[in-house]
């Protein structure tokens, strides 16, 4: 598809279309040769199957049937044959991935709501210039950019108080990113400061105005620094295995993802034995359920994406270029 | 990559002095003391309160913040302590027998401990120079498309693979290049006997996961090079080609000049993060590939002290890798402000 949009071929006399300017091109430029312009677009489609073949396949795998990933030599399913909602229909009606995948969304829900609330206060509460003790308070948070104790002693604090197994380990621990909390402040430094002073005038408090002022007039950073969390917490996997190795009834989608796909273990109440044979009367292909659980992890990132996409740059970029 | 690169610019915002008497400032409203810029030490003492009662609330909001970091960040650096002791579970770091440095002595007589410092840099070295001119190029390719639509099609297919997780993204390899996935069984189907075992051939370990590194995250350190292409003034370009630049020599000339401080900068903030890098790559295909050729410092403390429960060994080898990669991190900024960059913190002159 990019090969026709790209921009006409300049292939010579006989194309009529190809004598015609391209508006976008500046003045100077001259026009690509044939050889190269073809180079140029059979490169670029070949970077975007090489992203999006796999997942086309994976979800594709998915909806097939037993006979189907048969044909297709046992592994990914590259042209539909027989399609099946099987594999979803079996964790509709609940088992481990069902539950993993609730437990994932509630987790990324409370953890990205959480880590919001902290995040912005702590970076409004930095970004008065001139206020009491912000730059200690800010370089005691910027200190653990740089250094930490690593994951043996954290493991120890979480589990002296009582995180082990606990929903709250999975979040706490990494509810807060200092990097996150500069950007945030970098942004709220940069609003105009006439607008905080008129409020303050007016009688507001920090709060008020944090809340009436700050953060109407911060909706992409808002988004970004959300979206990065949420992120975080849909994909966090190390984090499980470290405090909840174990008792796989509580675990979220990436640990199950983890285990099941990128193991291969056997996933209990699924009929699934380890060998990837099914017992019961189950009409489920082991492979189909497992690339069904790829796509699920998937499909709520590309829900959001299209969304927060169009601030990527200056989430990215926040100070990057100013400075 | 392009993480470490916001990281650094925005520390360094962060850090750059407020700018005294600009608007914005808090205006405090508290007379400076009668002797002019000293003050007398009960008057600064009044002042001093008075300024935290000024600002109570905005300090009151950084306080759930900073509880958090003092649990889960400052606690932790205390317990390394444990490094130094033959930690026990149930005697808890203040009653655990201590140690000395006999932890270090046995972490730096281990062949395991050297093996996989080499990994490290070998690993790293090799993804590192795979990886980094990646983003540059594909910058370049895509600032070359004229169609603004088609290049943010282009650009939204390429940024996605950062928003997936190291677990999906190694298993997405596994389903096209492991034992019966897509390559495979091409391969099979078309007359190869004995395909390539990609997925757990220890020696083409470091080009998988320079290729992973590469699939997931070069669109996204793609960004900060357009935009630095962005900011390249077309009166550049335009004056040399109608000196008769053409376009290979503008690339060359004006183009990757352009991009020069970028590239310098990411790549000293790249070196500094070098013994620390890839830990969830490596942890996930430990088993597949084995620990010749996967096991990295952080996968061996890992694995010491928690997979073993040696606490004490795996807190030294992490307070090892701590403490190398502060020096790491401070010496990358020294060269970076050598060269004139601003690094992770700003260079305050």
């Amino acid at each position: 598809m990019a090969t026709t949009t790209i921009r006409p071929a300049t292939t010579g006399d006989q194309a009529p279309r190809a004598r015609r300017r391209n508006p976008q091109r500046p003045v100077w430029q001259e026009r690509t040769s044939a050889p190269t312009q073809t180079a140029k677009s059979a490169t670029i489609v070949g970077i975007l199957l090489v992203i999006a073949f796999p997942l086309y396949s994976i979800a594709l795998t998915s909806f097939s049937t037993q006979a189907s990933i048969n044909l297709a030599g046992g592994g990914l399913v590259v042209v539909p044959h027989g399609l099946t909602l099987n594999a979803y229909k079996l964790i509709a009606s609940g088992g481990v991935v069902g539950r993993a995948l609730l437990v994932s969304l509630a987790l990324t829900a409370v953890g990205t709501a959480l880590s919001m609330a902290v995040t912005i206060l702590a970076s409004y509460g930095l970004s008065r210039a001139g206020s009491f003790g912000h730059k200690t308070i800010l370089w005691f948070m910027m200190i653990t950019m740089f250094f930490n104790g690593g994951i043996i002693p954290l493991f120890l604090v979480v589990s002296a108080l009582g995180g082990y197994d606990q929903y709250w380990a999975l979040i706490l621990p990494s509810a807060i990113s200092v990097f996150n909390i500069i950007v945030m402040r970098a942004f709220f430094m940069n609003i105009a400061a006439d607008l905080i002073d008129s409020a303050r005038i007016d009688g507001a408090s920090d709060w008020k105005i944090l809340w009436r002022v700050v953060l109407p007039t911060s909706k992409a950073v808002t988004a970004v620094i959300s979206l990065f969390y949420a992120v975080g917490y849909w994909n966090s996997w190390f984090n499980i295995l470290l405090f909840m190795p174990t008792d796989s009834a509580k675990w979220p989608l990436q640990m199950v993802m983890y285990d099941y796909v990128t193991q291969g273990m056997a996933m209990p109440g699924s009929g699934i034995t380890n060998t990837g044979q099914y017992v019961g009367n189950q009409q489920i292909a082991p492979l189909s359920l497992q690339m069904a659980v790829v796509t699920l992890t998937v499909v709520p990132i590309l829900l959001v994406y299209p969304f927060v996409q169009k601030h990527f740059t200056k989430g990215v970029l926040i100070g990057a270029i100013k400075g | 990559m392009s993480a470490v690169t916001g990281k650094a610019a925005a520390a360094a915002a962060a850090t750059s002095p407020p700018v005294r008497g600009a608007r914005g400032v808090r205006g405090d409203g508290i007379p400076p003391g009668a002797g002019g810029s000293g003050g007398s030490p009960p008057r600064a003492i009044a002042r001093w309160r008075k300024k935290l009662y000024r600002d109570r609330t905005l300090i009151v909001m950084t306080v759930p913040a900073a509880v958090l970091l003092l649990i889960f960040g400052y606690a932790p650096m205390l317990g390394l302590v444990m490094a130094f002791q033959n930690y026990d579970l149930y005697d808890g770091i203040l009653h655990s027998p201590w140690a000395g440095f006999s932890n270090f002595q046995q972490l730096f007589t281990d062949p395991g401990f050297w093996q996989a410092f080499r990994n490290t840099v070998e690993l790293f070295s090799v993804q590192l120079v795979i990886s980094f001119p990646v983003p540059i190029a594909l910058a370049i390719l895509l600032d070359s498309v004229l169609s603004r639509r088609l290049r943010a099609f282009i650009q939204s297919v390429v940024t996605l693979p950062h928003f997936f997780s190291m677990v999906m993204v190694i298993t997405i390899f596994n389903q096209v290049l492991g034992g019966a996935g897509l390559l495979d069984t091409f391969l099979r189907t078309h007359g190869v006997t004995n395909p390539p075992q990609i997925m757990t051939n220890p020696g083409l370990f470091k080009f998988l996961i320079s290729g992973q590194l590469v699939w997931k995250e070069a669109g996204w350190g793609m960004i900060v090079y357009l935009a630095a292409l962005a900011a390249i003034s077309p009166s550049l370009y335009e004056a040399a080609a109608v000196d008769g630049a053409n376009w290979r020599q503008r690339t060359w000339r004006i183009t990757l000049p352009g991009l020069r401080p970028i590239m310098v900068l990411l790549l000293i903030l790249n070196l500094g993060y070098a013994l620390t890098f890839g830990f969830e790559q490596m942890l996930i295909q430990l088993s597949a590939v084995g620990p010749s050729a996967a096991q990295v410092i952080t996968t061996f403390s890992y694995e010491n002290g928690i997979v073993h429960g040696n606490y004490s060994y795996g807190a030294a080898a992490g307070l090892f890798l701590g403490v190398t990669s502060v020096i790491l991190i401070l010496a990358a900024n020294k060269v970076a402000h050598l060269l004139g960059e601003d690094g992770l913190y700003r260079n305050r002159k």
